[in-house]
């Protein structure tokens, strides 16, 4: 099978969008996991379309399309932890207006849950919690400003 | 260096000059930790304990270092009697004990807390042992030791005793890894260090041996760290027995050993070492123990910027 039709019957399985953002390059089987950051369903009325395991031009990527949303930043950085290498576009009237590549940033606030429940981080303090990301050859390692101890699996499964 | 209202809560804040600087100090103010000279440096000063589960000789070894130094102390005293009891959380507590005092020394059950209370603290916070997390100030106390009774660089050093759960050997490690060594971990194949503490380790370019075995070790040794073999940890009582007799240290073992031998140990010891050890050249555990009083003494003047 070549490149162009692999491509085609991939633009058959998924429609264009009008409005809003497509979420491409994926980590293959993390489609669901960038929902669960989106926390859609629920938080958008548009179609949202998912593509799992498609062929990507080395490997397979998953991809996610939103009708009708934009993504904040805080969104982004989340995407990133489980995503390194996804891609964020924008679409207006059918055309990508801007193309960006997800960035993992070197702290994270607020938006992981400490995997130790002994953790201050943990209790009724009136703290957020506190990450440092360490990206060893794109192996992703957070460590608790608080209590020191790192994640290093599943970080999805972490997120608050 | 800049010491003046730094918070001392994990060694790895500190570089190597650092914690050279800190047992500089140490050293010279181990007279007047021992009582030999008198000193007024932290004259005027108050230092609150803030010890939310007990530790006797912690506390009782920084109220010395203030109070041999001149300085004064405050005790919250016992957390059913305070406001804890009545659900207050640890940021408020520290919010008000900060207008009390120049300096707070916090042992606390959970993990982090002392980072976190440094968060809502304008005096400089010191963390003696945040549950299962760090304690410092033992760390630096033990780094004291092997300096003043041995050699830091490039030690020699055996830790023995449940290396999978003690804090004390983690940190202890960590901290030598700055100076170079070759360090042998004695434990039973169920309480060995974390292989990812290892892993960091060997990629400090420190050599790091496992065994089982106090006999295979002891003749090649500089320093031999005898930490807490806790019951707790064995589902089967005789499984402890069996670990605690093979790990402990007595008169025969030292045969083999190098005549400057040092035994450490950070105290109470249960069963790790024989009491006829007490009394050889060997014995550093008292010592050790009294060392953390110039230590603490120094840390408390470098970060309430009185440095001597
Ligand atoms: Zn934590």
């Amino acid at each position: 099978m070549n490149k162009a039709s692999n491509e085609s019957k991939y633009e058959l399985r998924v429609q264009p969008i009008e409005n809003g953002t497509v979420i491409d390059h994926i980590t293959a089987g993390q489609a669901l996991n960038v929902l669960k950051i989106l926390k859609i369903p629920g938080t958008s009325e548009g179609i949202v379309s998912i593509l799992i395991n498609a062929p990507g031009a080395e490997e397979r990527k998953d991809v996610v399309k939103i009708e009708g949303r934009e993504l904040k930043s805080q969104e982004v950085d989340k995407i990133a932890l489980i995503a390194p290498d996804a891609t964020i576009n924008i679409i207006r009237d059918f055309k990508v207006i801007r193309k960006k590549r997800v960035k993992i940033p070197n702290f994270l606030t607020g938006f992981v849950r400490c995997i130790n429940p002994n953790c201050i981080s943990n209790s009724n303090e009136p703290i957020t919690s506190r990450f440092e990301v360490n990206n060893r050859c794109g192996k992703i390692m957070l460590r608790c400003k608080y209590c020191e101890k790192t994640i290093e699996k599943n970080i999805a499964d972490h997120l608050l | 260096m800049k010491f003046t209202n730094m918070d001392i809560i994990s060694m790895k804040d500190f570089s190597r000059d650092m914690i050279d600087h800190i047992l500089d100090t140490a050293e010279k103010l181990e007279p007047v930790a021992r009582g030999k000279e008198r000193s007024d440096i932290l004259q005027g000063l108050v230092l609150s304990l803030l010890f939310f589960e007990p530790s006797t000789r912690t506390r009782m070894s920084f109220e010395s270092a203030m109070v041999r130094a001149g300085g004064s102390v405050l005790n919250m005293g016992s957390v059913e009697a305070s406001s804890i009891s009545k659900g207050e959380t640890l940021a408020d507590t520290i919010r008000v004990i900060d207008g009390y005092a120049d300096a707070i020394v916090l042992r606390h059950p959970k993990e982090g807390s002392a980072r976190m209370a440094a968060e809502y603290s304008s005096v400089p916070v010191i963390n003696a042992g945040d549950g299962a997390g760090q304690h410092p100030t033992q760390t630096l106390l033990d780094l004291y030791t092997i300096r003043r009774e041995s050699h830091l660089e490039r030690i020699k050093i055996a830790i023995a005793g449940d290396l999978k759960y003690g804090r004390t050997a983690h940190s202890l490690c960590y901290a030598l890894s700055l100076y170079g060594a070759d360090i042998t971990l004695v434990s039973p194949e169920s309480l060995r260090m974390p292989e990812e503490i290892i892993e960091d380790l060997r990629s400090h370019n420190i050599n790091v041996y496992q065994t089982s075995s106090m006999e295979e070790v002891i003749s090649d040794i500089d320093v031999l760290y005898a930490t807490r073999i806790q019951k707790e940890r064995f589902p089967d009582p005789t499984e402890y027995q069996k670990v605690a007799a093979s790990l402990k240290i007595v008169p025969q073992l030292l045969d083999e050993a190098k005549e400057g031998l040092k035994i450490m140990h950070p105290l109470p010891r249960i069963n790790e070492i024989d009491p006829q050890i007490d009394e050889t050249s060997h014995a550093s555990y008292f010592r050790q123990s009294f060392y953390g009083v110039p230590v603490r003494m120094a840390l408390l003047s470098l970060v309430m910027g009185r440095e001597p």
